[in-house]
């Protein structure tokens, strides 16, 4: 029992340890184009060892801020502090970050070996001594073969570990990496997400990851940031994101999720009841210490969540709505269904095949009830 | 049907030889045949006739011999030393004019290619623009400008920085002046359509890993660069070699360029024979190059493939 305790303590992750140093501290950063602004009072702080993902659609002001971050931009309002440095006005040769850029930018009139000496030499770093650094990082990238080919005899996977070694050989206090399996097939994609973890994992350098793909940005990182029109919507784990989205983008961002929007009909100190008009339902929810009723807020629960029955469920804090099949899809592991509500809302349900049988449970124009525990009732307030 | 089909068929691969013979045909008619006609003449010997030269083949009943050549003009080229000196200042002048035009040519070339879209259109119209007007005139437009009472010297003057005009017309300098006047677009298109392809990326890469803004450029923008700058100098270097305008409006009397020496001996002493061997030995000078830049723009395409 103490040992578990103490052992929780040292397991902490960095950011919820308030004695923590953030390694990387962005100050109220913004960044104004003529006019256009698109990075606007940002402030974040990431720590060392993160894998840590800005995650948004195109134009939402992630690669700029990844570019402020590696020096390409100078910030209009705030500073970049990297180890307590403040880095704002350090040009991108003096940082002690590297990039490895979404068209992976590997020169194409050098080699593989003098792609990823390039950074060595421009230290200054005796020949000996680069040499073997490459071929180390060349080993790591499982590149080693390559060493001699021009980028143009190679795939695009296999310029994405060039950059990668390109990257990491200066052993860089952050890598920043923009969009880094945007351009890769998606089974490659798949095996190259797990590959950069390791060597993430191997390493230990703190990685700052741009892309807008949420699975990826999921499977990767050890917290995640969605930005929106340049300002920071949600910062947290993955899976606070998943289950715990602040509002609406963020929630229908990550994933699928059923939406209602209702009135708080009654509150006490921990749960509350929201009257839901486009569904006639009422949706159990938890309640928090500013919950008022006759508050307007959207109810929004992950189709996971959802139990799908033929036989009305029975549970205090279940809620409860009525309607029929509408379309269901085979997916193997599970299926999706779209079930309609007398209101004529369509509410997306999806349950785990876990018995093996050739015949549907449930059909087409089959009456159901779905039901959901108050605890996966997520509570928009925006 | 099937007959149909395959008239079809042979007509797409008589087409297909049509293509590929035209250029052929073109190149034969208007490139090689004349220069076989230039190359047969620089043989024969002067005389006062018409065509004033001797015939290769001659099948008459008074001729002597049906055949006749002589290597005469090319010893002469040899032992004279004026020649000589003509294709070495050309070559000088060509090279010098060269290295001009690109030192000129490529921060301009840069600049526009770095430009935005709107800007670089403009400045594209702008190198483009002294093309509408003839190359003659704006070569004379030079001599009003170097002339002793022209523009600059009157400028000079009037601000009370020379008290006597510099001789600026018929110099070398004013060759030069002509020749990298004339040929900078030369230079600058063929720059600028290689550098408006290089990938930004690349340089930022460089500069992520540590390179200041020159080292920049002489690792990555400089070498990516290299078939732009090869085929810009030969385009360069190539017509001027062979100038005539130039130094005939603007060059003084010791401004010995090759295309003058064989216009003098074309037009003003007639010598047929002799000025075809000038322009013989003139076009194997400029076969070699022509020669590497060919080879390399199929190095160019292996690269990019």
């Amino acid at each position: 029992m103490v040992e578990e305790t103490s052992d929780q303590s040292t397991e902490k992750p960095a950011w919820q340890d308030p004695a923590a140093k953030p390694f990387i501290q962005i100050e109220n950063v913004s960044k104004d184009f003529n006019g256009f602004i698109a990075v606007n009072k940002v402030s974040l702080d990431i720590y060392q060892g993160e894998l840590f993902s800005i995650l948004g659609a195109s134009g939402c002001g992630k690669t700029t801020l990844l570019r402020i971050l590696a020096g390409f931009e100078r910030p209009t309002t705030g500073r970049i502090l990297i180890d307590g440095m403040d880095m704002t006005n350090i040009p991108p040769y003096e940082r002690p970050i590297n990039m490895m850029f979404q068209s992976y930018a590997v020169f194409p009139h050098m080699t593989v070996e003098k792609n990823v000496a390039y950074g060595l030499k421009k230290e200054g770093i005796a020949k000996e001594q680069i040499q073997t650094r490459v071929a180390e990082m060349l080993e790591l990238v499982q590149m080693t073969e390559f060493a001699k080919r021009k980028p143009h005899q190679l795939s695009g996977g296999q310029l994405q570990r060039v950059a990668l070694a390109r990257a990491l050989v200066k052993k860089p206090k952050v890598l920043l990496l923009d969009e880094p399996l945007a351009a890769l097939d998606k089974k490659l994609r798949e095996h190259t997400q797990f590959e950069l973890m390791n060597i993430q994992d191997q390493i230990g350098v703190t990685f700052v990851v741009v892309t807008h793909d949420q699975d990826e940005a999921m499977i990767l990182s050890s917290r995640i940031v969605v930005m929106h029109k340049g300002e920071l919507i949600q910062c947290g784990t993955p899976k606070e994101i998943y289950e715990y989205p602040i509002n609406r983008y963020v929630a229908d961002f990550f994933g699928t999720i059923n939406l209602f929007e209702g009135n708080v009909s009654r509150v006490d100190d921990k749960t509350m009841e929201v009257e839901c008009k486009e569904i006639s339902t009422t949706v159990k929810a938890l309640s928090s210490d500013t919950t008022r009723v006759n508050d307007q807020l959207t109810i929004a629960v992950r189709p996971e969540k959802i139990s799908i029955s033929k036989e009305a469920p029975e549970g205090e804090d279940l809620s409860i709505l009525k309607g029929i099949v509408w379309d269901l899809g085979y997916y193997g592991k599970l299926s999706i269904y779209k079930v309609r509500t007398e209101t004529g809302k369509v509410i997306q349900v999806s349950a785990q095949n876990r018995i093996r049988s050739a015949e549907r449970v449930l059909e087409w124009d089959e009456e159901v009830y779905l039901s959901w525990d108050i605890q996966s009732s997520v509570v928009l307030t925006e | 049907m099937n007959s149909n089909l395959h008239q079809q068929r042979i007509m797409d691969i008589l087409w297909r030889r049509f293509v590929i013979v035209a250029p052929y045909l073109w190149l034969f008619i208007f490139f090689l045949a004349p220069f076989a006609i230039i190359f047969k003449i620089s043989f024969a010997d002067p005389i006062v006739a018409q065509p004033p030269f001797t015939p290769l083949f001659n099948f008459s009943v008074q001729a002597d011999k049906w055949f006749y050549f002589t290597l005469d003009n090319y010893r002469f080229l040899l032992e004279d030393n004026l020649y000589w000196i003509s294709y070495l200042k050309s070559f000088k002048i060509a090279f010098i004019s060269t290295c001009l035009c690109l030192l000129i040519g490529y921060p301009m070339a840069y600049a526009i290619a770095r430009a935005s879209p709107v800007w670089r259109n403009v400045l594209l119209f702008l190198i483009i623009l002294p093309f509408w007007t003839s190359f003659l005139l704006r070569v004379y437009a030079w001599m009003g400008i170097l002339s002793t009472h022209g523009v600059i010297n009157n400028l000079l003057i009037s601000i009370g920085f020379i008290d006597q005009p510099l001789k600026l017309l018929y110099t070398d300098f004013a060759v030069y002046v002509g020749i990298v006047y004339s040929y900078l677009p030369f230079m600058i298109l063929p720059l600028f359509a290689n550098l408006v392809k290089l990938d930004f990326d690349l340089n930022e890469a460089a500069a992520d890993l540590g390179a200041t803004p020159l080292v920049i450029f002489r690792d990555i923008t400089l070498p990516l660069s290299m078939p732009g700058i090869i085929a810009g100098s030969l385009l360069v270097f190539i017509p001027a070699l062979g100038e005539f305008v130039i130094p005939a409006l603007l060059g003084g009397l010791d401004t010995l360029m090759i295309g003058r020496t064989l216009y003098d001996e074309f037009f003003s002493n007639r010598d047929w024979p002799l000025s075809s061997a000038v322009a013989t030995v003139l076009l194997l000078i400029l076969v070699l190059p022509m020669m590497i830049f060919q080879h390399h723009q199929i190095n160019e395409t292996d690269y990019q493939e």
